[in-house]
């Protein structure tokens, strides 16, 4: 299971654009505010970022892609996490009650060494990664995002998954103080997702702790959530709390909700619409007109093999 | 005098009119900042865009469904000639809606909206309200009601109820997972037409 890959996308210690660099495009703008030459309306938002708190989280850039980031501002401000509320908004607007410290992540179910895990811990487990991934909605719109993390395959070989198990199931916190939005019944609660254990094996499938940099926000699911770039963005579950090993297709909080319209595998297709829109375009924030969704999102090359034989119109 | 009569002839227009000012201004900002989320049209102007146009268009239709309830109710005849204006406002940002949806997330393409249509039902329901929105738009001149003859004109024009089903259908079609919000104004709706199977007021509609 453990194999190594070397994508055509990999990258050397030389290839990385130094955090100072990118990170200065808000002294730029915070100076041509200064001079006047940026209209004060700009204001607002630009002191959203700029007064971001956020703690640094140091890592080396091991994938690039050659694609405009989404800004900073639209990744931390155009969210889609339920737990506190559906508009796209409300999550940067009300996640500051998310409480990330105490913050532990169960691992057991089908495991050998069963454990619990503090945040604190989990970050200096492995070595820190910058990986830019596209994210695609399944709702029609796409960011490019550059997140820091590490592969789940190496958290999942530390508790050393048992013979028997053939799925990963995960959970994100429940606790409707800190998540308002879990008042509504919206969704069943807690979200819950799922993947096939070699998905969540595959060297993409990114356990991620921070964005752009830095610590998660709340609204992008702080403290720990999961990437899996090739699948539609919900599959990716935030604020993760558990994580269980099982020998079965686990429930997974979409397709509990509309069966029909979110399947477990959830892959990125342009060829399967979503029963109420086609999947063939996404508009990508910043774009003005939509441009053509890739198939797994662009990541065929390394993930198709993980279905091949498998009817993809059946297990959407 | 001549204020009230500006008023009795634009308020209307005007009341009605602002959200899509509103719009127009937040997309002048969200253009000449280049920062269309402090302009209040979020990281996507054109979703948001489309949805608050479809919004008003549904909120105009249950606003020309409550003037006669409430005119009746109240005695406030002078209630009764908004109905019509609210009734284009309607049409206007339906149209719009229409608009902005075929031609940014459709590029234009009549193929792919017909292959829409066929395909989704939400889709076919928001198209429908429209088309049933189209013949009461036309026929709202004064010379439409003489050349119908009132009665006919009136027949014609029950085509909002069925639009106002659509469109709350609609609504609720599109979103994801359980929202209240659709169901608010689709309960509206239903009180509003409701409303209308009591006798008393059936009379006089």
């Amino acid at each position: 299971m453990l194999l190594r890959f070397r994508s055509p996308h990999d990258l050397t210690e030389t290839d990385a654009t130094p955090e100072a660099l990118y990170m200065d495009r808000r002294g730029v703008v915070a100076g041509m505010l200064a001079a006047g030459l940026l209209p004060q309306m700009a204001q607002p938002a630009l002191a959203a970022v700029v007064s971001s708190t956020l703690p640094p989280l140091p890592a080396r850039r091991t994938r690039a892609l050659n694609e405009e980031w989404t800004s900073f501002d639209s990744v931390t401000h155009y969210n889609n996490f339920y737990e506190f509320g559906t508009g796209k908004e409300d999550p940067a607007r009300r996640a500051g009650s998310l409480r990330t410290r105490p913050w532990t992540v169960k691992i057991d179910g089908l495991v050998a060494k069963p454990q619990t895990i503090d945040i604190d811990r989990l970050i200096r487990l492995f070595p820190l990664e910058e990986r830019i991934y596209r994210l695609r909605c399944v709702e029609g719109w796409s960011m490019v995002i550059p997140w820091t993390g590490f592969p789940l395959a190496k958290l999942l070989s530390m508790v050393e998954p048992l013979g028997s198990a053939k799925f990963v199931a995960f959970e994100t916190l429940r606790d409707p103080r800190q998540m308002p939005g879990q008042r509504s019944p919206v969704l069943q609660w807690p979200y819950v997702e799922g993947l096939r254990l070699d998905e969540a094996m595959h060297p993409l499938t990114l356990m991620a702790l921070g964005l752009y940099g830095r610590v998660l926000p709340n609204q992008n699911g702080a403290p720990v959530r999961l990437v899996v770039p090739w699948k539609y963005g919900f599959k990716s579950i935030k604020s993760i709390v558990r994580i269980r090993l099982v020998d079965r297709q686990p429930p997974t909080s979409w397709n509990l909700s509309a069966p029909n319209e979110y399947g477990f595998y959830s892959n990125v297709n342009p060829e399967v619409d979503h029963p109420r829109w086609s999947q063939a375009r996404e508009r990508r924030i910043g774009d003005w007109l939509p441009r053509k969704t890739l198939p797994y999102n662009g990541y065929g090359e390394e993930v198709a093999s993980l279905y091949k034989g498998m009817n993809l119109r059946r297990y959407f | 005098m001549r204020t009230d009569g500006f008023l009795r002839r634009w308020g209307v227009h005007i009341v009605m009119g602002l959200p899509l000012l509103w719009l127009v201004g937040q997309w002048g900002m969200g253009i000449t900042t280049g920062d269309p989320r402090a302009a209040g049209l979020s990281a996507e102007p054109i979703a948001y865009s489309i949805n608050t146009l479809g919004l008003w268009a549904l909120r105009a239709l249950l606003l020309t469904l409550a003037v006669t309830p409430l005119r009746l109710r109240t005695r406030w005849s002078w209630l009764a000639p908004l109905r019509r204006p609210i009734g284009l406002w309607c049409f206007a940002y339906a149209s719009l809606h229409l608009t902005v949806y075929f031609g940014l997330n459709l590029l234009g393409s009549f193929e792919e909206l017909v292959q829409e249509i066929a395909k989704r039902p939400f889709i076919l329901f928001g198209m429908a309200g429209w088309v049933l929105l189209l013949p009461l738009a036309l026929s709202s001149t004064r010379a439409a009601i003489r050349r119908l003859g009132a009665k006919r004109w009136q027949m014609l024009h029950r085509l909002v109820y069925a639009a106002a089903v659509v469109a709350a259908v609609h609504f609720i079609l599109r979103v994801k997972g359980f929202q209240i919000e659709p169901w608010i104004h689709a309960g509206i709706a239903a009180m509003l037409l409701l409303m209308r199977l009591r006798p008393g007021l059936r009379r006089n509609t």
